[in-house]
């Protein structure tokens, strides 16, 4: 919903005697929907630059088709992108679009239903032809049978227009067409008032060997806002104040480019070049295409030929001293498993980045899941445990991939870091942090014999852990009299030779994990937002569904009703203080995109009876449906003695 | 840290990122002294009990490293020897340099990481018929045709050893083991042709008994710029003992054997009786010495940059063995994956800052004040 209560100021006169009106809101929720070929995440990624260039808040949520250009004008072919934005700070993409644009019958039939009554549609009536209203089964035009009287619809000639617009460019239609995009960019930037010069410049940059092709686009979105300036047909635009943010420089950042700018970071801090072993795989590849733009930061990018030589490869070069990283979706980790399981047993950094989807095998490619939790904890053959960091939001993908470095290098232990496909290609405003305030990584590589043999020489034993940390000297080839010898075999304690000593196995067994669950000391204590400390009930939740229970507390608080918010970043281990926190609350509320993988987890660690809430459909949690089953439960919990007994 | 009078380019990888790396191996060196390139074959060897079966061809081969590997004039800590799973995997265990044991089939895709970010180390992987054909083929032929620097040394004794005695992709069509009691049913793989199919840079094959012939080919392979693969036959006493015995046994393998040598005529076989000269059709065929003109014999040429003539030499044997080439079969020169990437990296970094600030603010920043 917009606004409660909009406040009208009276507008500028535009051009032709036309009094327009601006209203004030404070949130808006736009989602943009079109065919494959229409442009559409094109034209949404653009209008988040231009809001967050304007200082709003917002999240957003791009969803796409797994095919790359399904038929034209059909269902399956249709892309959409939600964008949120307001004056204050907010943590989802919206549950539901107050504005739809729909560039066609397809992306109106396929989004109507999510556009509560009242909602405004503006749609491309040049699109409303009986061919492509027969192609998704309209008998009628729907523009025109009054089948949309719940909703505001301004049907407009977009297509019409741009090639109005563009008829002196000497461009063929065809071509002229594909830039109604950038029209109906134009129209909503002067809509929501949007600063326009960044996206002027940005098709000029992009379209710098193409002039005739970037001019053509700006006079497309010149001809869109100068339309909505003049046009009868909207006679209201809308005003969103910049958003309170806390003083600093910001851009906006999705999970993906966030990830991998956290990783390259992490090798400077580390002082380590970093090695990226990949496969191309959706929702994940963007990381490795933003990776291989750096290789002035001394990162080096391998396109593997397959998932395993992905992870083999990283883990080859983490052997010589590179901080090895291999992302990838989950059927790429099921591949990777193996590997994995030696990248345990050799105790030598890498980081495992896992950009979740909907499973099982290929399942939903470019949808959202989180159902890869007991795979990365689990999901090898023996006991083979390895930490699980999860990011909450796009921007925090940086910080995770810090920490995913940070853990692996210190304790030599593969780190899998479970992003998922929502934070991967949705977008915030992120505050650019200074370097000098990254955390610094820096490793000491094993230089000199740690032990000596029977006859006294020094020797150096790969398997002799550090006390604290119980991680294993890196020690890297060239390194002078270090040469020794890893692998998959068991090792005998300190010396790493092959041993098949059952007293060996148990210790290294229980060392291997004893190392991963220490872990928990070196990381902050439960991350707990209960702001009168007072609730009796928690709901806890991990990675991205971050933003949506945050957004769901904050209704039930606005009800009056009082609740906790529990995140956990480090899934494994989970912080030491973890057990005692939820012991706190009487009821526990773990809602996920899965079938309850966390819910076991906690369920097995702690006895506590978590209340599972989950949903698989490719999409994330609407705060809204979060808040009616966490106040449910709120409700229905009756005082225990402990907090409402008088004795 | 010394630089070694060798063929492997050990100049350091020349990023500024890889400065801890080269600290490391300075202080190393500072402490314990130059890395010594003067070695024997005992130097080489570990504490480690070689645990092969007694008679295996392993043990020759080994030894035959041993003893070759200090003629290199590398360093010890700058060889690096990835392996696999199987028999000839165990490997690593036995050599005195840096080593991984790896999993099946996933030696070459490790060492590549390795190389390519390490473009100053000796990287070497042993393989078998079953890992590098079988669960491992992918990453074989990608290694080979990306041309990383690094040397392969295949040991096929064309059965699966370590599982005791199943038919490898290498075993001939009709083998009776304990997977197949009626007989193989499979066509097996030439790994020469395979390697040479898949643009391999530099191929070569050797018998494990023959201290002189592997050690040559050995040689050439290890001074290769760029993926090396040296097929070695080993014998497995145990469960396909003889494999190679017509190649072997100085009553036959003379009429059988096909020496490679470069710029020399393929004439072989007793009195040089039999010769290779070139069929109808593109390829090659054997044929007595005696019944052709001595212009129509083939001289070996193993630097031919197109791979047909090669690949049709490795055509000449049959399952049986009997024409088999022995020796360098190609060994071209062409850009190497490391020293590719590495020009990227140095290239990416002329005009640009590396400041880390910069790439993390991007091209659109906002300020919010206070």
């Amino acid at each position: 919903m917009t606004a409660l209560e909009p406040s009208t100021t009276p507008g500028s006169s535009a051009p032709g005697g036309l009094v327009k009106s601006v209203v004030e809101l404070d949130r808006v929720v736009i989602r943009l929907a079109g065919d494959s070929g229409d442009g559409m995440q094109l034209t949404g990624n653009r209008f988040t630059s231009e809001t967050a260039s304007f200082g709003n808040d917002l999240s957003t949520l791009p969803n796409f088709p797994a095919e790359i250009r399904a038929p034209t004008g059909t269902l399956p072919g249709v892309s959409s992108f939600q964008l949120h934005f307001a004056d204050h700070d907010i943590m989802t993409p919206g549950d539901a679009p107050d504005v739809l644009v729909a560039m066609n019958p397809a992306a109106l039939k396929a989004n109507l239903a999510d556009l509560p009554g009242g909602g405004l549609v503006i749609a491309d009536s040049d699109e409303f032809t009986p061919r492509n209203l027969a192609k998704v089964g309209y008998a009628t035009n729907p523009l025109e049978d009054g089948s949309l009287d719940g909703w505001q619809v301004v049907a407009v000639p977009l297509t019409g227009m741009t090639l109005e617009a563009l008829k002196d460019t000497g461009l063929g239609k065809k071509e002229a067409e594909r830039s109604k995009n950038m029209f109906t960019l134009g129209l909503l930037s002067w809509m929501y008032h949007r600063p326009t010069e960044g996206t002027v410049r940005f098709l000029e940059r992009q379209f710098r060997r193409k002039p005739e092709i970037a001019a053509a686009n700006i006079a497309a979105f010149r001809a869109g806002y100068n339309y909505g300036e003049t046009t009868e047909a909207f006679a209201v635009s809308y005003e969103i104040k910049p958003a309170p943010m806390a003083p600093g420089r910001y851009r906006n950042i999705s999970g993906n480019q966030a990830l991998a700018l956290g990783l390259v970071a992490a090798g400077q801090r580390a002082g380590l070049p970093v090695f990226l072993g990949a496969y191309p795989i959706t929702p994940a590849s963007d990381i490795l295409h933003e990776l291989s733009r750096h290789k002035s930061f001394g990162v080096r990018t391998f396109q593997a030929e397959d998932e395993i030589a992905g992870i083999g490869s990283a883990l080859g070069a983490s052997f010589g001293g590179a901080l090895g990283v291999t992302t990838t979706s989950g059927p790429g980790v099921s591949l990777k498993s193996e590997a994995l399981g030696l990248a345990v047993m050799t105790e030598l950094p890498l980081v495992v980045v896992d950009v979740q989807r909907g499973g099982p095998s290929t399942g939903l490619p470019t949808k959202t899941e989180q159902s890869d939790l007991l795979q990365a904890m689990f999901g090898r053959n023996g006991e083979a445990p390895l930490p699980v960091i999860a990011p909450r939001s796009p921007g925090d993908c940086f910080d995770a991939a810090l920490e995913a470095a940070r853990i692996a290098l210190k304790y030599r232990t593969p780190v899998m870091l479970l992003s998922d496909g929502y934070l991967a290609n949705g977008a915030e405003p992120w505050a650019v942090p200074a370097v000098e305030d990254l955390p610094d990584l820096t490793v000491d590589f094993a230089t000199e014999p740690n032990g000596a043999a029977a006859d006294g020489t020094p020797e150096f034993l790969p398997y002799l852990r550090d006390p604290q940390t119980l991680a294993r000297p890196w020690a890297v080839p060239g390194t002078a009299g270090m040469q020794h010898r890893i692998g998959g075999l068991e090792k005998a304690d300190k010396s790493g030779n092959i041993s098949y000593d059952p007293a060996n196995h148990d210790l290294m067994t229980r060392l291997r994990q004893a190392k991963v669950d220490g872990i928990a000391a070196d990381i902050p204590p439960t991350d707990v937002d209960d702001p009168d400390g007072d609730a009796r009930v928690a709901v806890i939740g991990w990675g991205s569904t971050y933003g949506p229970i945050g957004a769901a507390c904050r209704r039930i608080r606005r009800s009056g009703r009082k609740v906790a918010q529990i995140h956990l970043r480090h899934v494994n281990p989970m912080p030491a203080d973890l057990g005692e926190v939820l012991g706190r609350y009487d009821r526990v509320v773990c809602p996920e995109m899965n079938l309850g993988q966390l819910a076991l987890l906690l369920r097995a660690r702690y006895l506590v009876d978590v209340q599972s809430h989950t949903q698989v459909r490719g999409l994330p949690f609407r705060a809204a449906e979060l808040a009616a089953v966490v106040q449910d439960v709120i409700d229905s919990t009756t005082p225990t003695a402990s907090t409402g007994g008088t004795q | 840290m010394t630089t070694s009078p060798h063929v492997h380019d050990l100049g350091m990888p020349g990023t500024p990122i890889d400065a801890n790396i080269q600290q490391a191996i300075a202080d190393s060196v500072a402490t314990q002294g130059e890395k010594q390139t003067a070695l024997k074959a005992r130097d080489m060897k570990t504490d480690q009990e070689v645990r092969w079966c007694p008679g295996c061809g392993d043990y020759v081969i080994l030894n035959a490293v041993q003893s070759f590997l200090p003629s290199l004039g590398i360093a010890r800590e700058d060889m690096v020897i990835v392996s696999g799973i199987g028999c000839s995997s165990r490997f690593p265990y036995y050599m005195n340099t840096y080593g991984m044991h790896s999993i099946h089939g996933r030696a070459p895709a490790i060492a590549t990481g390795l190389a390519a970010s390490r473009p100053d180390l000796s990287v070497w992987v042993v393989t078998g018929d079953g890992d590098a054909l079988s669960i491992g083929g992918n990453h074989l032929i990608h290694a080979l045709r990306r041309n990383v620097n690094m040397t392969i040394l295949l040991f096929n004794n064309r059965i699966y050893g370590l599982t005791k005695g199943q038919y490898s992709p290498t075993s001939e069509v009709g083998k009776v083991t304990k997977s197949t009691p009626m007989g193989s049913l499979d066509h097996p793989f030439n790994p020469v042709s395979l390697a040479i199919g898949a643009d391999a840079t530099f191929v070569g094959r050797a018998m494990d008994s023959d201290r002189k012939g592997l050690t040559e080919v050995l040689r050439q392979a290890a001074e290769h710029e760029g993926t090396a693969l040296v097929e070695i036959y080993q014998n497995c006493n145990i469960f396909n003992d003889g494999a190679f015995d017509l190649l072997k046994d100085p009553s036959t393998g003379p009429m059988w054997t096909i020496p490679l040598v470069h710029g020399q005529p393929l004439v072989f076989g007793p009195d040089g009786a039999s010769c290779v000269v070139r069929d109808d059709f593109g390829g090659l065929r054997i044929a007595e010495t005696n019944q052709v003109d001595a212009s129509e014999i083939v001289v070996h040429d193993a630097t031919r940059e197109d791979p047909s003539y090669a690949f049709a030499l490795s055509r000449l044997s049959s399952q049986d063995l009997r024409y088999t080439p022995m020796g360098v079969f190609r060994a071209v020169r062409k850009p190497t994956y490391d020293r590719m990437m590495a020009d990227q990296l140095e290239e990416a970094r002329t005009g640009s800052t590396g400041d880390l600030g910069a790439l993390l603010a991007g091209n659109d920043t906002w300020t919010v004040s206070a």
